[in-house]
């Protein structure tokens, strides 16, 4: 019951026309772009669909571009009986995070989309319990943009000579 | 069975029915021995710690039969692990519950000056909040090297004076720390 | 932590808050749970996670290719190759390596190794769980040879920093293959007898079935993979649907349960351990077929070359100084690659710009995705219950907080 490529492109494109574009196949996965309100149609559509039957979100995560000043939410869903993935995603502007949240699909969002916010500050709309989950609670930058340093600047023990710097 | 070392009795006089010595030699021998370590392994050291309590390494050999889970009845806290800055007042609180006389041994590189993890979320030692006594290197470090320094804390342990946790410096020591 | 009315068939008005707190001796690692009680039974639970959040995907885009390796190992620490190779084999995908056929068994040897080790240790803490020891120290010993064979390859015990892009550093010596036969020889024995203890136990069986079970399709929704997802009957395994380092030529079974239990979830997870073994002979005796001496890929551009070469050759020097400060051309990219970890799928999402260094490495960690579903599954349970369920998910803090 494999699925063919190409037909999966055009069905999707006559659902959803001009909210898909550049569909492309890295390594082989099928990649394509949405906008943030069509992110939940377009996995509702995979999901239900009885010919692709893609009902296993495996990742949701995001990626930061501070060129553009830009978000990347990326959603890889697989198909298990068809063991197809695809992965989607949706660039919305740093200064207006806000997106609608999976977990009206998948439970599995749930967290995922904790950790993204935690992250990144990406504002899930709808979701049950949108706070840090990994970082202490109190914290008010998003430490995996670009601009978050790695190390803890308050460390006052650390001797520059011996780093090489 | 006849290479088996015993604990030889300290020096001091002995007699028809009676044995004369320092109190703190008697005490130090007892505590040395039958040490009750409080396991507070968070991760990669915590499970090389669990090949050291199985019985190819037997760390139970050196009386700690009986780890306590509870800080109120351990002497030894052992922290194995990497510790975040949000787990930094969960490993004070446990440490406060300890009652004096306690020890504290960093086991792993991370518990000891933060390891590999330099990052915004990883303390970089735990000495940064409760005073350590042995400082046990390795990423993680062999269960031979865990049990070289459970016997560091062994000597500390003989040899430790009466009055140690009175004096104005272990006082100062432990006021630096914010500990009362 | 809000106290819940309770009705008017209990004997409290409220419910009572308790503190699974991060520090518990049976929760295997360091993570919170506030449970609302109404005397035995939980009536819910709200998860904390965080407490040994070290950052690895923000370390990963500032150190080059090589130096991620033992990151990884730390991620499930229990079976670290594993998690090594699966890095290794996404970068090698990045870069279109192709490994020969000899590596690919080595490294199917290591996986399945790997993998017995840290189903042990899930089966044998699950024992300590309901209060048999004498499992736990008899696996305990057994892993102490499969850490043995690890060390004769790679120099360590835990925390592997297993291979390299394109292979091994160095081969399989003769004392490696001896001792993997004898793991091969003695090991059933210890299996057959741990079985003996907990299979058909009386005990054992009250405890753990019906105890913790969730539904497949509620597995699926919640994203399960892994044991706890075959337990409940699907048979997913990312070695048959997407097959790596040449699983496909291989004989193997998935092992599957039916009610997602407790029970089934060790069940599983036993089989899986003598399906490694058949694995592991498989792969002994194919790579005895190759020719000898063959360890990684020719791939001089990302396998640093020989020290003897080094000082001899020119070409050897420029790759090793290009390799070593991180000179190398990698290709912009951007890929998703899983391997079948200890626990589930592990996938790295890798994207690449080019750079000395990921622009972005993201791990799909099974652990934090499994774990979500404890409150739902410990609610309406004993807390007795609820300690023996967390303890077969098997849910490892380091792949957890990552």
């Amino acid at each position: 019951m494999a699925i063919a490529t190409e037909k999966l492109i055009a069905d999707l494109q006559s659902s959803f026309g001009s909210a898909l574009s550049n569909f492309e196949q890295p390594y082989g996965l099928l990649t394509f772009q949405t906008n943030k309100d069509s992110i939940i149609p377009v996995l509702k559509y995979l999901n239900e669909n009885e010919e692709y039957r893609f009902r296993f979100l495996t990742d949701v995560c995001a990626v930061h571009y501070p060129a553009t000043k830009e978000l990347a939410v990326v959603y890889h869903v697989q198909s298990m009986e068809n063991n197809f993935r695809v992965r989607i995603k949706v660039f919305i502007p740093e200064s207006n995070p806000k997106i609608p949240t999976a977990t009206v699909l998948y439970e599995s969002a749930n967290w995922q989309e904790r950790e993204t916010y935690d992250f990144f500050g990406v504002l899930f709309e709808g979701h049950p319990n949108l706070k840090r989950i990994l970082n202490v609670d109190d914290m008010v930058a998003f430490p995996l943009r670009k601009e978050h340093p790695l190390e803890d600047p308050n460390r006052i023990d650390k001797n520059d000579t011996y780093f090489g710097r | 069975m006849s290479d088996i070392k015993i604990v030889s009795a300290p020096e001091g006089i002995e007699g028809a029915g009676f044995f004369a010595t320092r109190l703190d030699k008697v005490v130090g021998l007892a505590r040395s021995h039958s040490l009750w370590p409080l396991p507070f392994a968070t991760s990669c050291c915590g499970i090389e710690f669990m090949a050291t309590m199985g019985s190819h390494y037997d760390f139970a050999r050196f009386g700690s039969e009986r780890p306590s889970f509870s800080p109120r009845q351990a002497d030894l806290l052992m922290v194995m692990g990497t510790i975040a800055k949000k787990m930094g007042p969960v490993l004070k609180q446990v440490y406060l519950q300890m009652a004096e006389p306690r020890w504290v041994i960093a086991v792993g590189a991370c518990a000891s000056s933060g390891g590999i993890f330099d990052t915004y979320s990883v303390m970089q030692g735990i000495d940064e909040i409760i005073p350590v006594d042995v400082y046990v290197p390795g990423c993680p470090p062999r269960p031979e090297a865990i049990i070289d320094g459970f016997n560091r804390i062994q000597d500390l342990v003989k040899s430790e004076s009466m009055r140690r946790r009175n004096l104005p410096e272990y006082q100062a020591l432990m006021t630096n720390y914010g500990i009362k | 932590m809000a106290h819940i009315q309770l009705g008017n068939d209990s004997l409290e008005k409220e419910t009572t808050t308790l503190n699974l707190g991060p520090t518990h001796p049976a929760t295997h690692g360091v993570f919170q749970n506030v449970l609302e009680m109404d005397g035995e039974r939980i009536v819910s639970a709200v998860s904390t996670i965080g407490y040994i959040h070290r950052a690895f995907e923000k370390i990963a885009e500032h150190r080059p290719y090589y130096q991620i390796t033992p990151l990884t190992d730390r991620l499930n620490y229990c079976s670290s190759p594993i998690n090594n190779f699966g890095w290794h084999l996404t970068v090698e995908k990045l870069l279109n390596i192709e490994t020969p056929k000899r590596v690919d068994y080595m490294r199917i040897i290591i996986m399945e190794l790997a993998r017995i080790s840290d189903h042990l240790i899930c089966n044998g803490i699950l024992g300590v769980d309901t209060g048999a020891f004498t499992g736990f120290l008899y696996l305990m010993q057994e892993r102490e040879n499969i850490y043995e064979i690890y060390e004769e390859i790679c120099g360590a015990r835990l925390t592997t920093n297993f291979g390299r892009v394109g292979g091994f550093e160095r081969d399989f010596n003769d004392i490696a293959i001896l001792k993997i036969k004898k793991f091969l020889a003695t090991f059933p024995t210890v299996m057959k007898s741990f079985e003996d203890l907990f299979n058909r136990n009386r005990i054992f069986i009250d405890r753990t079935v019906g105890v913790g079970a969730i539904s497949a399709e509620k597995a699926l929704n919640y994203g399960f993979t892994g044991p706890c997802l075959r337990a409940t009957g699907v048979d997913y395994d990312v070695r048959t649907a997407n097959p790596y380092s040449s699983y496909n030529e291989f004989d193997f079974e998935i092992p599957v349960g039916t009610n997602g239990d407790t029970y089934d979830r060790y069940m599983v997870r036993n089989e899986e351990i003598w399906q490694s073994l058949r694995l592991i002979e498989q792969a002994l005796a194919k790579m005895e077929k190759e020719p000898k001496g063959i360890f990684h890929a020719d791939v001089p551009a990302y396998y640093l070359p020989e020290k003897q070469d080094v000082y001899a050759n020119m070409e050897s020097l420029i790759y090793h100084f290009k390799i070593v400060m991180g000179e190398v051309d990698m290709p912009k990219g951007e890929l998703y690659n899983a391997v079948e970890g200890g626990n589930g799928e592990l996938g790295f999402y890798l994207i690449s710009e080019g750079g000395r260094s990921p622009y972005r490495l993201h791990f799909r960690r099974p652990c934090f995705i499994i774990y979500q579903a404890f409150a739902e599954i410990a609610k309406g349970s004993l807390l007795s219950d609820a300690i023996v369920t967390m303890s077969s998910l098997n849910v490892i803090a380091g792949e957890l907080d990552a």
